[in-house]
């Protein structure tokens, strides 16, 4: 069972969603025909990298509620906005699940929080955190999303030191998504010919190229010629 | 168990696969010997798609990104890194130096940043300039021709300055500034701090026809599959492979000693093969250590014998002695300026600065004696795991909220989006006898190998230094209108110096030197002790210059093969 898309149905009702991860924790191939296979699926792990990623996936942190409660607060911190989706498109509650067994020490924080949130809303409304209203939820995330800056974090009750963490997964988790980076705007991470920074935005900021300097940088039509130069270092070509 | 050896003699074995041994196993490969890697991690190419990083996505991992397995981070191509599986190292109780090994062929060429400096006319004499320290046996005339040889084998960019200690080179151009770059250079101006283009080898354009020119992902530290970046086994190794030298490669092969006869000279080495478990012997007319700086302490002070009852090559006691790295302090700042910038375009560049400063100050009116050159990070990168965990974190530093949830998030983290910039101060330390390794004799690895225990301290002219480097920080922090990220670290913090080690430039652990009483090589790095025994890593250094270290462990590399060869033929060796 893909536990991503029982939460998708789960916070969205059934609707179509792009999916956004493509790390499918159900593989269950031995390690080398997996490292053999596709270096596209599996981003270049050594062996026994792979090895330790296929034993963390293998064991289960949170258990369905705890997934649950961790998408609903999710959706809370970052609601999703058209056109591209939020912390469920983004597989942040996989990525809670992965990195609370990746960096232990950081469970015991989300367990705790986690109970905390139930037991709060239970006491205060009466339900489990989950099923709130978001009228509720905000309530209850009121009271705990605002750390004091001058004292240490982990000086701070467990329930805020859980938020902080929580908000943090959930906006690293979306702008290191499809969805998210495509929200960011991002145009990196691909073939490119760099060529100096756009008019308009050196106009915006305020700034300008030195003439002299960009006579020394690389012209880009030359970029294919192979260099060859006089004595003294001057480039010819 | 019997040592399984092999009965070819090799002409040279060469221990080690990264700058040093990778250019050894050009010159020499290229010059006809028969030539034997021997390499303590596996095979790697950086045009591998099995092992490839370049280019992955975040998403395509369920970490993002996350540096758990790899110090630097998963994308970064360092298989090893402060600490590695089964071969520990141990510290002198109150000393701390942090050890980077990269275990793989290619080692740490693989995710190097790339700045290649050449060393200046004072860096190779800086004892006449203040009196401490020691004086290289060389002098700059006589590596200038290997530097210019290996400008134009590797390729750099860069522009000739005309700079006194920096000195000009074989340039290929250099890629314009980003657009925090130009804020830098902005603020530097206003402080009188030099800015020049960086010097990074890196192909903006075509050297030759077996290499790509880069395309500008910014990736340099997941090496190049189209070997637009320089890395040992692209650049060297596989090149001296192709044009039909003799050169095999013995991977997952972790060298214990080097074997010597009863006149004291080598006859190879024996090395522990991972896979087996069992321990082997190579022989070799000559042979070149390249291990790194340390890993070659290691091995020369493990290869006693009734002739070298101190270690081979240490009837001096230099051996480990004389250990130091660049020091380093860093600051950023957030730019009020670059906030809230358009993301039009794609502005990853190369993977490191297209700017820096060169050292500018005047050490005689200062309160430490060696220099330091500034590194300038910034600019919209890719978001990894990190990336928007505290959004509206510095909302602190403009009067505003900082936490909450809720849509406004999203307006946070693009407000922020690429307006911090990052200095790197990378200096000189001054060389010590007291700052060393050594064999820890309590204490093995997996291999049952004696492994290193550290003992290092900085003085007060690396602190100073760093104190020097936090003020100026902020100075160029404050020109640019911006506000630093963090409180300035204080006399209580040694003003933010990193640890021993951190900056990844360990040198001078065997020395070069004409005299054999205080040196373990001499000007060829030969060793003073074993006519056959070579080293080519950053051992020889007798200093470090306030410049990164590869590019001058090459062209010492170079300068040491050509020697080799010169031997060879008169059969001096």
């Amino acid at each position: 069972m893909d536990r991503r898309k029982s939460l998708q149905t789960m916070i969205l009702g059934g609707a179509a969603v792009s999916s956004g991860v493509v790390f499918n924790s159900c593989k269950t191939e031995t390690i080398d025909e997996a490292v053999a296979e596709s270096s596209a699926k599996y981003f270049g792990r050594t062996p026994k990298e792979l090895e330790r990623i296929e034993k963390l996936n293998a064991e289960e942190l949170f258990n369905a509620h705890e997934m649950e409660t961790i998408a609903a607060l999710s959706v809370v911190i970052l609601p999703p906005k058209e056109p591209h989706g939020g912390p469920i498109e983004a597989g942040v509650p996989e990525l809670v699940e992965f990195m609370g067994k990746d960096i232990p020490t950081m469970a015991p924080t989300l367990l705790g929080g986690l109970m905390w949130l139930d037991h709060k809303s239970n006491t205060e409304f009466g339900t489990e955190f989950k099923s709130a209203t978001l009228e509720q939820k905000k309530q209850i995330c009121d009271q705990i999303c605002w750390h004091d800056i001058e004292v240490p974090l982990d000086k701070q009750a467990l329930e805020i030191q859980f938020f902080y963490m929580m908000r943090g997964l959930t906006v690293t988790g979306y702008y290191t998504s499809k969805v998210g980076i495509a929200d960011l705007g991002y145009k990196g991470n691909q073939p490119n010919v760099w060529d100096g920074v756009p008019q308009d935005v050196l106009d915006q900021h305020g700034v300008a190229y030195d003439p002299e300097w960009i006579a020394k940088c690389i012209d880009q039509s030359t970029r294919g010629t192979i260099a060859t130069w006089d004595e003294n270092g001057n480039l010819l070509t | 168990m019997q040592i399984k050896e092999s009965s070819e003699v090799y002409d040279v074995i060469i221990v080690g696969s990264g700058a040093g041994g990778g250019m050894a196993t050009k010159q020499l490969a290229d010059a006809g010997l028969n030539v034997a890697i021997v390499e303590a991690g596996p095979f790697f190419d950086p045009a591998d798609p099995v092992t490839q990083t370049q280019l992955k996505w975040p998403y395509e991992s369920p970490r993002r990104g996350a540096g758990t397995d790899r110090a630097f981070g998963e994308w970064d191509m360092s298989w090893g890194d402060w600490e590695v599986d089964g071969e520990p190292y141990t510290q002198e109780e109150g000393t701390n130096f942090m050890w980077w090994r990269a275990r793989m062929l290619g080692g740490r060429t693989n995710h190097w940043g790339r700045i290649s400096l050449r060393f200046g006319p004072k860096d190779f004499k800086h004892k006449d300039v203040d009196g401490l320290g020691d004086n290289w046996p060389i002098t700059y005339d006589d590596v200038k021709p290997y530097y210019d040889k290996l400008d134009k084998l590797i390729g750099v960019f860069g522009t000739n300055e005309g700079r006194e200690n920096d000195p000009d080179g074989f340039f290929l151009p250099p890629p314009k500034p980003r657009l925090h770059e130009l804020f830098y250079i902005d603020g530097a101006k206003k402080s009188n701090i030099p800015v020049i283009p960086g010097r990074l080898s890196m192909l903006t354009k075509k050297i030759n026809n077996d290499r790509g020119v880069c395309f500008y992902c910014g990736q340099c530290g997941r090496s190049c599959s189209v070997y637009a970046d320089f890395s040992a086994g692209s650049c060297l190794i596989f090149p001296a492979q192709k044009s039909g030298g003799r050169v095999k490669i013995f991977v997952n092969a972790m060298v214990r000693e080097v074997t010597t006869n009863e006149e004291g000279r080598a006859t190879g080495v024996s090395y522990i093969n991972k896979e087996d478990r069992k321990e082997y012997k190579l022989r070799a007319k000559v042979v070149v250590l390249a291990a790194s700086a340390c890993s070659s302490a290691r091995i020369l002070l493990n290869s006693k014998s009734k002739q070298h009852p101190n270690g081979l090559g240490n009837s001096s006691d230099v051996v480990g002695k004389y250990l130091h790295d660049s020091t380093g302090a860093s600051a950023a700042g957030v730019i009020p300026g670059l906030m809230n910038r358009k993301v039009s375009y794609n502005e990853d560049g190369v993977g490191g600065m297209h700017v820096y400063s060169p050292w500018w100050g005047d050490n005689s009116k200062l309160d430490f004696p060696r220099g330091y050159h500034i590194e300038v990070w910034g600019g919209m990168g890719q978001p990894n795991y990190g990336f928007g965990w505290d959004p509206n974190g510095m909302n602190k530093y403009f009067g505003l909220k900082v936490g909450g949830y809720g849509e406004s998030l999203r307006d946070d983290v693009k407000k922020y989006y690429g307006s911090v910039i990052g200095f790197g101060g990378r200096g000189e330390a001054v060389a010590r006898k007291d700052n060393y390794c050594e064999i820890d004799p309590t204490t093995v690895d997996q291999f049952g190998i004696p492994v290193l225990k550290f003992n290092y301290k900085w003085s007060d002219f690396e602190i100073n230094q760093a104190k020097h480097m936090q003020d100026t920080f902020e100075e160029l922090i404050h020109n640019m209108g911006g506000i630093p990220l963090n409180e300035k670290p204080g006399k209580d913090q040694d003003y933010g110096l990193h640890t021993p080690g951190q900056i990844i430039h360990e040198v001078g652990t065997t020395r070069m030197g004409d005299d054999p009483k205080t040196s373990v090589t001499n000007k060829y790095q030969q060793l003073h002790d074993a006519d056959n025994v070579f080293i080519v890593d950053a051992g020889p250094f007798v200093s470090q210059a306030d410049k990164n270290c590869t590019w001058t462990i090459m062209a010492l590399s170079w300068r040491a093969s050509d020697y080799i060869i010169e031997q060879l033929k008169a059969q001096n060796i």
